[in-house]
């Protein structure tokens, strides 16, 4: 096997914090990998699949839809003053629209789901590495990252564009309520001039990102959750991990996938 | 209340085999050269206070753990050596009973048992799957337990449901970690009994960690002492607690006493 000298002390190439930075930077890309290895290999655990997507989507929408409702309508409310002054006021579904669905549907979405989805996948995940149950599954002769992680991962994918959907009807609903009550316009007319300036390019981006978002609330909860340290306290640091850097992430993202829309049109 | 009928043991036949096993997690050095035999049929205690490393020796011959220095041969395999298709069909052959059961919490008592049953014998139907589950159960004694949630169980009935998880893929090796701790006298004393059904019924080799003296007694056919990493003693539980070794008479005195 191997020799058998030993340091007696840990060393580090860099420093503690900067090796554990690129170590898990490395396992990261790491457990990326294993997902498209596996995600296309049988057998697939499609009932799990199917309670991940009703866990993650169903459940969800009480949540998304307050906060798609409420940012309908404060978005509204704050964009009148600024038209009124100009005599544009009639231009609000639009602006209201093209805003929700470029930028606002997409990232509250994501984010709503970051704390919801990505913590519960954290700490679910990291519970079941603490009690030893993943360990259970893996010598059972079973794969726990097909059931746990590849199911998961793809439920956060499809789903999140689902929502993002349902958050950008939600809100266009609330921005019709504020603007019916304010100018009376009809809700037919809403939807006219709502949709007048929706490009398709609007709708694929918003789809691209969102199935971009979606995957990065997935893999980060699972990556954190699957290797969450022994001990309840290891749990809470998953779950506040997962949701700290796929928060961080998505802002990232949302950079470079608007750069290259900008690009595109 | 000990029920132990002598099991026959076939010394021909080697089903683990340790040889200078070494592990450490950083510059903690917790195995420090390992060598021990199991044979086929035979239950073979390994006991140590907490920390010592017992539970680590049981994680390296399941593949769970990698050994730093050593070699792990389980049924004439090298387990650090396997490819990840070989492990899994090794682990086939290999019981694994968590300290705390390891209950998948999501699932019924039934999909706990059917989980790894389902998912390694893809052809069975409805019916065969439902007849091995209430086989193992029975076995264990928890039929009247199947269509309840973990968090419905106590202690010592998450332990034997984690060993009818484990024996519905019916191993050729049992491991048990810790299987008694946490548990009062009374449930420590059945699932001694049912560690040595287990091994009567099944005939599988087993090793069997443990700090309870009770339970060594009870389950081991052989005792071995860990201490600081290494084997301090090997034999039959009367000739390892015969030894005039301080570090074995504590470790007898304290278990009694208390």
């Amino acid at each position: 096997m191997a020799s058998t000298t030993r340091p007696a002390t840990e060393k580090y190439f860099l420093s503690k914090g900067l090796d554990g930075t690129f170590r898990d930077m490395y396992n990261g890309y790491r457990f990326i990998l294993r997902f498209f290895k596996e995600v296309f290999m049988s057998p697939f655990e499609g009932r799990e699949f199917v309670r991940q997507c009703y866990e993650i989507g169903y459940k969800s929408l009480p949540l998304i839809s307050l906060t798609g409702f409420i940012t309908g309508i404060v978005f509204t409310k704050q964009s009148r003053p600024s038209l009124s002054e100009f005599g544009a006021t009639s231009w609000l579904p639009s602006l209201i629209s093209i805003a929700v669905l470029r930028a606002l549907a997409p990232l509250v979405t994501a984010l709503i789901a970051a704390g919801k989805v990505g913590s519960n996948i954290g700490a679910e995940l990291g519970s079941m590495k603490v009690t030893e149950q993943i360990d259970a599954m893996e010598v059972s002769a079973t794969n726990p990252f097909k059931f746990l992680v590849v199911t998961r991962v793809l439920a956060t994918t499809l789903m999140i564009p689902v929502l993002m959907f349902y958050t950008a009807f939600v809100a266009l609903i609330g921005s019709f309520i504020d603007i019916h009550q304010n100018e009376l316009t009809s809700f037919v007319s809403f939807m006219e001039k709502a949709f007048e300036r929706i490009t398709f390019l609007d709708v694929y981006s918003s789809v691209a990102k969102t199935l971009v978002y979606g995957f990065t609330i997935g893999i980060v909860g699972c990556y954190k959750g699957f290797n969450a340290s022994q001990g309840t306290e290891g749990v809470g640091k998953a779950a506040n991990a997962a949701v700290v850097l796929s928060m961080f992430l998505i802002f990232v993202e949302e950079i470079v996938i608007v750069q290259i829309t900008n690009f595109i049109r | 209340m000990i029920n132990r009928e002598a099991s026959p043991i076939d010394r021909n036949t080697k089903v683990i085999s340790i040889r200078g096993l070494e592990k450490s997690f950083g510059t903690m050095d917790v195995l420090k050269g390992i060598d021990l035999d199991v044979y086929k049929g035979e239950n073979v205690v390994v006991l140590g206070r907490s920390g010592t490393g017992k539970s680590v020796l049981i994680k390296i011959i399941s593949g769970l753990l990698k050994p730093d220095y050593g070699t792990v041969n389980v049924l004439g395999n090298e387990v650090d050596l396997l490819s990840d298709k070989d492990l899994q069909a090794l682990r086939l052959k290999i019981g694994f009973s968590f300290q705390n059961g390891a209950l998948y919490d999501s699932m019924t008592v039934r999909g706990n048992l059917e989980f790894p049953l389902k998912r390694n014998f893809r052809n069975l139907n409805r019916k065969q799957i439902n007849e091995a589950v209430e086989e193992v159960l029975e076995g264990v004694g928890l039929l009247q337990a199947i269509d309840q949630m973990p968090s419905g169980l106590s202690g010592g009935q998450r332990k034997r449901i984690g060993i009818a998880r484990t024996l519905i893929l019916r191993p050729e090796i049992m491991l048990y970690d810790e299987p008694t701790a946490g548990l009062d006298p009374i449930t420590s004393i059945e699932i001694n009994n049912l560690i040595n059904q287990v091994q009567q019924k099944y005939h599988t080799s087993s090793i069997i960690i443990t700090h309870d003296l009770t339970c060594a007694k009870a389950t081991g056919d052989r005792v071995a002492m860990m201490l600081d990493g290494t084997f301090l003693h090997q034999g039959t539980f009367d000739e390892v607690f015969g030894s005039d070794d301080p570090a074995v008479k504590a470790f007898y005195e304290y278990n009694f006493i208390q």
